[in-house]
């Protein structure tokens, strides 16, 4: 357990060595302030039954961000091990390919949770500027949170796993938004669906990131996504831990 | 410390090493030579559980390098070609790091890392950034990394590789150091620097072992490689076939230099014919400027048994 802790810290402090982090906070921070402001001038136009929380997370502009997030922080990961050599130093030390998978997978968890911290000072700054009571609720924080972390674990462990394939971080960039914006689009078919049957259309609706951030967002918490991040983020770690060991037979 | 038994390893089409077999008991630093592209570091990255062989055995220290790849790698130090370091650390922090991987920790842990600082030489460069370190610094810390969980044995692939002469004979010092506790198997291309630090010689070409001894007894069969140089002034032009005369001598071949001839006798393997030569000279009054015995170096070993037409 040491030597996992001993890949983790230094999976999480590598993002800071470079600039990357910086630059990725800078991004992120950029992006997501302005659609809060767009969600707050959105609230100000005149009544509304949407909480500030729906305006910042049910809207086009987050998940433009979101789905960028990945493979910038997840890139790295593997690629570069691969492409600098650092991988036989690493293997040849007495670790195990599984304590390898994991670290990575935790550090740039760990990263992306770092990334939202900032946000929830709009929400505190929205509170105390505004003492607009009805516009911000508890379960909705939650909700919403909850649902960044397990959309987090999931699409880190996609990212992972292209950076596991490949030893150029571009192409594991590339592998990473594609993966995951088929993802974010399939819960979209719904819409274009119209002549489908309607559980077909509540299948794909089941699995929308979008359609689960909007009840989330309002503070309802289903167990349902949960229950899909938890096992969807299992298997991606167990192929990537599965690809990571062919490194062995194709070396 | 190391045995390996009948190893292969095939890449798709092409076998890297065929059936090699060879032992490293503890204590010995012996030399892994061969041309490029010979299996050495296949070979190398094969005991370090880096990748696995097509069939065969390898152990370390008694445990199987697959299925004790673990324990294995715990008493192993290696040092893997161009030593991949992470640019973006410091030196210490990197050696810290390492160290913990290697299940160094508590008090130990900064004694084993000022330790190998002090001994490969990096203490004045302890607080720099890896990346913005010379190659001859690089290679020191990727030697003390290989030193740092004070391991039975070091495997090193080239470790002087793209160091100057200074650097490669400070490298060549501490590596003999090294050897008075440690069991050392390395590579390289560097033939005298075999010669000065091994005690032994593994020459693998193709794949294959060519020979596995020390390099003085590698040199006593190849003496016929080298051979006498005699510069005389024989005055007859039969001094070539007079020469061949001699029991033992193999051939002999002459330049002119002006009215001075520089012949060089090739003799059969352990074979000292000076004394012979000598007298021969003397019988038939040939002026002599220049008798001595040119030894074979390993240089000559290397290239007669991995010479290829």
């Amino acid at each position: 357990m040491t030597k996992f802790f001993t890949l983790l810290g230094r999976e999480v402090k590598s993002f800071f060595y470079s600039p990357i982090a910086y630059v990725v906070m800078c991004f992120i921070l950029f992006l997501t302030g302005f659609d809060f402001w767009w969600g707050v001038s959105l609230l100000d136009r005149g009544p509304s039954d949407m909480t500030v929380v729906q305006a910042f997370f049910d809207t086009f502009f987050f998940w433009m961000t979101y789905v960028l997030i990945f493979p910038l922080i997840t890139m790295r990961s593997f690629s570069e091990e691969f492409n600098l050599g650092t991988i036989e130093s690493l293997m040849t030390a007495p670790v195990k390919d599984w304590q390898v998978v994991m670290a990575k997978w935790m550090g740039c968890l760990i990263f992306y949770i770092i990334l939202w911290i900032p946000t929830t000072v709009y929400f505190w700054v929205f509170t105390w500027a505004t003492q607009a009571q009805a516009a911000h609720a508890p379960g909705a924080y939650a909700g919403s949170y909850l649902l960044l972390l397990l959309m987090g674990m999931f699409y880190c462990s996609v990212g992972c796993f292209a950076s596991v394939l490949t030893k150029n971080q571009i192409i594991a960039a590339v592998i990473s938004l594609v993966m995951i914006l088929v993802l974010l689009f399939a819960g979209l078919l719904q819409y274009v669906m119209l002549d489908v049957s309607g559980t077909m259309r509540d299948v794909f609706g089941y699995f929308s990131p979008i359609e689960q951030m909007s009840s989330f967002s309002n503070g309802i918490i289903d167990s349902r996504p949960i229950a899909w991040y938890l096992t969807m983020t299992t298997l991606m770690l167990v192929l990537t831990y599965q690809v990571f060991q062919t490194r062995k037979w194709k070396v | 410390m190391i045995k390996v038994e009948n190893l292969t390893k095939k890449y798709a089409g092409f076998t890297a090493i065929n059936n090699i077999t060879f032992e490293v008991g503890k204590g010995e630093i012996v030399g892994f030579l061969g041309p490029n592209g010979a299996g050495k570091s296949t070979t190398m990255r094969i005991l370090s559980s880096f990748m696995p062989a097509t069939s065969g055995k390898a152990s370390i220290a008694g445990y199987d390098v697959f299925e004790k790849s673990m324990e294995a790698r715990t008493r192993l130090g290696y040092m893997p070609e161009n030593v991949p370091l992470y640019m973006d650390m410091r030196v210490t922090e990197y050696l810290a790091y390492r160290a913990q991987l290697k299940g160094v920790t508590g008090r130990r842990l900064k004694e084993r890392v000022g330790d190998v600082k002090e001994l490969c030489g990096l203490k004045e460069v302890q607080n720099r950034i890896i990346g913005t370190l010379s190659k001859g610094y690089r290679q020191r810390v990727g030697l003390a990394d290989a030193l740092v969980h004070e391991p039975d044995l070091l495997i090193l692939d080239e470790p002087t590789i793209g160091l100057d002469p200074n650097q490669i004979r400070s490298v060549r010092e501490l590596i003999k150091n090294l050897g008075k506790h440690h069991t050392i198997l390395l590579s390289t291309h560097i033939l005298p620097e075999v010669e000065a630090t091994c005690s032994r010689v593994i020459i693998i070409n193709r794949g294959r072992i060519e020979a596995s001894d020390t390099p003085d007894n590698l040199r006593r069969q190849l003496r016929g490689a080298g051979g006498i140089r005699l510069e005389a002034n024989p005055g007859t032009d039969d001094a070539v076939a007079e020469l061949q005369k001699i029991a033992g001598v193999k051939d002999v071949t002459v330049q002119e230099e002006g009215e001075w001839k520089r012949f060089l006798v090739r003799a059969d393997a352990n074979a000292d014919l000076r004394e012979e030569v000598f007298r021969l000279a003397a019988d038939r009054k040939w002026r002599v400027r220049e008798l001595s015995q040119r030894g074979a170096t390993l240089e000559d070993v290397f290239v007669e048994m991995t010479h290829t037409e």
